[in-house]
């Protein structure tokens, strides 16, 4: 045990354990030690989830909840509070970079087969975790009550008026009232200040799952003693903190010198009821599932596909029939993964763009290969596919090449209790 | 019940149900029952509020300025309402069969309005039509675009056309196949209170429709 000897550290953390147990989770939890840069994403994803709320705790502070007032009230944030403009820039961009952290770290799961087993749970809290990030992230831009924000949450509440004979009422209720109005951006208001912490609550959990097994690694495969370990601090808590770094370089330039890349002039002009904007295009981060449902010519289906294609990550650990984790190991495997990831951009560029001509076939192409890699190619490339030999032990591919034994003896020696 | 259970010996049939099974199960499905009685209200407040419900109230508009192939957009509801006067070379156009095989459900058998308006023209007075103006598929407000041809192609009769994903409706909001909107726009309830002023939101004396009955706003 690495706990300080002071008296007042052990007296209290006799009645209360949160000592040791960060001791437990930090010094003493065993990290894979083969984990590359891909993994920096979950930390830094939670490191986002606590600037947006700290943020958003500040703009809440200076933002007024009112069809009447809501827009100017962000103005005033922006011209007027002192910092105004740095907070929200930082909140909205935020927002964009949240989403940028989170889907690198969805997919590095994806490719390193992260969600199979022990690990299924952790990997479907991780999309309860994106639902309600989702669902936060949209009714964040309805508040600065712009013309996306008005439009954008029209038709975004109307895909539940698909759902036959309730769909009208669930649609009303939402509302709470005759269309999108003052009712509706309180609510709104009064969620996104809510969800944020039901998301802390779910990453949580998340870690909880996590430390249960421990972090998967660039292998693939189980640790099988203390030489294939190290412990999380200070190893990968340094490693964070530079990956953090860096990340806040090219964050800080986005926030400073180009604050408006990722949005629409379309919200700089108040909410109209009576006008709907040329062309209604919701945040970058939703466009491929805008893709799948516009690809759609039925209302209902459309909806359906769009709500299915996030609902069907929670059953990849099913789908995935093959026991090799890692698509380091899966000749076939690997290229199917950046045939998806490709797919996805231009299912997000098919969505940037009206459905006309040949941008509805390339989104239909688009959305049919998304479903025909989870729900065809998953479960049929781990029948037919021959992984390659996989290594006895994660330590033992790098004991070969650098012939060194003195590291996997010093990290045996940490790990003795 | 009850009294069944004090029939046995306490603890001999444990397999067939105690009496303690049986005050667990019932004081769990009544703690269900309690909770759904706390959730109601909460769920309850989130739909229109009497002050919202009484700001849509019926509204009289006076069209007699309306000139024919005119249309004006009032709200009722905080909902766009289009009123258009129709001229007649339109009326006889939406019968034509050439512009009846453009559409989806042109003889409106899908309750999108109300019986007294349930004809070829979707209106009570033939020429003056009044529908709420929300795209069927996502809400959006469609553009009025009375002009045949033109942009939006040869075969286009005039009509409607919702600029977010594309749809279309004829000149008696009547939906295109083909479109991604799945209904004719609605009609909403509405009557003449003379020659000149139409009563948005209020069924003529004899019809006692209900506008929440429509399939879809």
């Amino acid at each position: 045990m690495a706990l300080p000897q002071n008296k007042i550290v052990r007296w209290i953390d006799h009645r209360l354990p949160v000592f040791s147990f960060l001791d437990h989770e930090l010094n003493q939890y065993p990290t894979p030690k083969n984990l590359n840069y891909w993994w920096n994403f979950g930390s830094l994803a939670g490191i986002m989830l606590m600037i947006m709320i700290v943020t958003g705790i500040f703009l809440a502070m200076q933002y007024t909840p009112h069809v009447d007032y809501a827009f100017d009230s962000v103005e005033r944030i922006m011209r007027d509070v002192n910092y105004g403009w740095l907070m929200r820039y930082i909140h909205m961009n935020g927002a964009s970079f949240f989403f940028i952290i989170t889907y690198i770290h969805i997919f590095r799961g994806l490719y390193y087969g992260s969600y199979k087993t022990p690990r299924e749970l952790l990997w479907m809290l991780g999309v309860v975790i994106l639902l309600l990030m989702m669902a936060t992230a949209f009714m964040g831009y309805v508040l600065p009550w712009g013309q996306m924000s008005f439009w954008g949450a029209t038709v975004i509440t109307n895909l539940f008026s698909a759902f036959p004979g309730i769909g009208n009422d669930i649609v009303t209720w939402l509302w709470g009232g005759f269309a999108v109005g003052n009712p509706t951006l309180n609510r709104f208001y009064s969620l996104h200040y809510l969800l944020p912490f039901v998301i802390v609550g779910v990453v949580g959990l998340h870690l909880v799952a996590l430390h249960q097994h421990g972090s998967n690694n660039p292998l693939g495969i189980d640790r099988k003693g203390p030489q294939d370990s190290i412990p999380f601090h200070p190893y990968y808590t340094i490693k964070d903190m530079f990956g953090l770094g860096v990340f806040l370089i090219v964050f800080a330039l986005v926030v400073f010198y180009f604050p408006n890349l990722l949005s629409d002039p379309q919200n700089y002009i108040p909410a109209n009821p009576m006008q709907t904007p040329p062309e209604i295009v919701p945040e970058w981060y939703f466009l491929p599932f805008y893709a799948i449902l516009r690809s759609i010519p039925s209302k209902l289906i459309g909806v359906c596909a769009m709500f299915g294609s996030i609902l069907v990550l929670f059953i990849v650990p099913w789908l995935d029939t093959s026991k090799v984790r890692s698509a380091y190991f899966r000749p076939i495997y690997k290229w199917v993964f950046w045939l998806l990831v490709i797919d996805c951009f231009v299912l997000g560029w098919v969505g940037a763009h009206r459905p006309e001509g040949w941008f509805v076939v390339i989104g239909r192409i688009g959305t049919i290969y998304y479903y025909l890699h989870f729900l065809v190619l998953l479960p049929f490339i781990g029948w037919f596919e021959q992984p390659l030999p996989l290594p006895p032990s994660i330590s033992s591919p790098v004991l070969k090449k650098k012939g060194g034994g003195r590291v996997a003896r010093a990290a045996a020696a940490r790990e003795k209790p | 019940m009850a009294e069944s259970a004090q029939s046995q010996p306490a603890g001999a049939h444990a397999e067939e149900g105690t009496r303690r099974d049986f005050l667990v199960i019932a004081a769990n499905a009544l703690m269900g029952v309690g909770a759904a009685c706390v959730a109601w209200p909460l769920i309850k407040s989130m739909n229109p509020a009497q002050d919202v419900l009484a700001a849509g109230a019926p509204v009289d508009i006076d069209i007699s300025s309306v000139q024919p192939g005119q249309q004006i957009v009032v709200l009722w509801r905080s909902r766009p309402i289009f009123i258009v006067r129709r001229p007649p070379d339109i009326l006889t156009k939406l019968q034509s069969d050439a512009d009846r095989s453009l559409l989806r459900d042109p003889d409106s058998e899908v309750v999108q309005q109300p019986p007294y308006a349930k004809n070829q023209y979707r209106s009570v007075k033939p020429d003056v039509l009044v529908l709420v103006g929300i795209c069927t598929h996502l809400g959006c407000i469609p553009n009025f675009v009375p002009a045949a041809g033109a942009s939006l192609g040869d075969n286009w009769p005039g009509g409607y056309f919702c600029p977010c994903h594309g749809s279309r409706y004829d000149l008696a909001g009547r939906v295109f196949s083909g479109v991604p909107a799945p209904y004719n726009l609605p009609v909403p309830p509405y009557h003449f209170v003379s020659d000149t002023v139409v009563r948005i939101g209020e069924n003529p004396p004899d019809s006692t429709f209900d506008f929440a009955s429509i399939e879809q706003i």
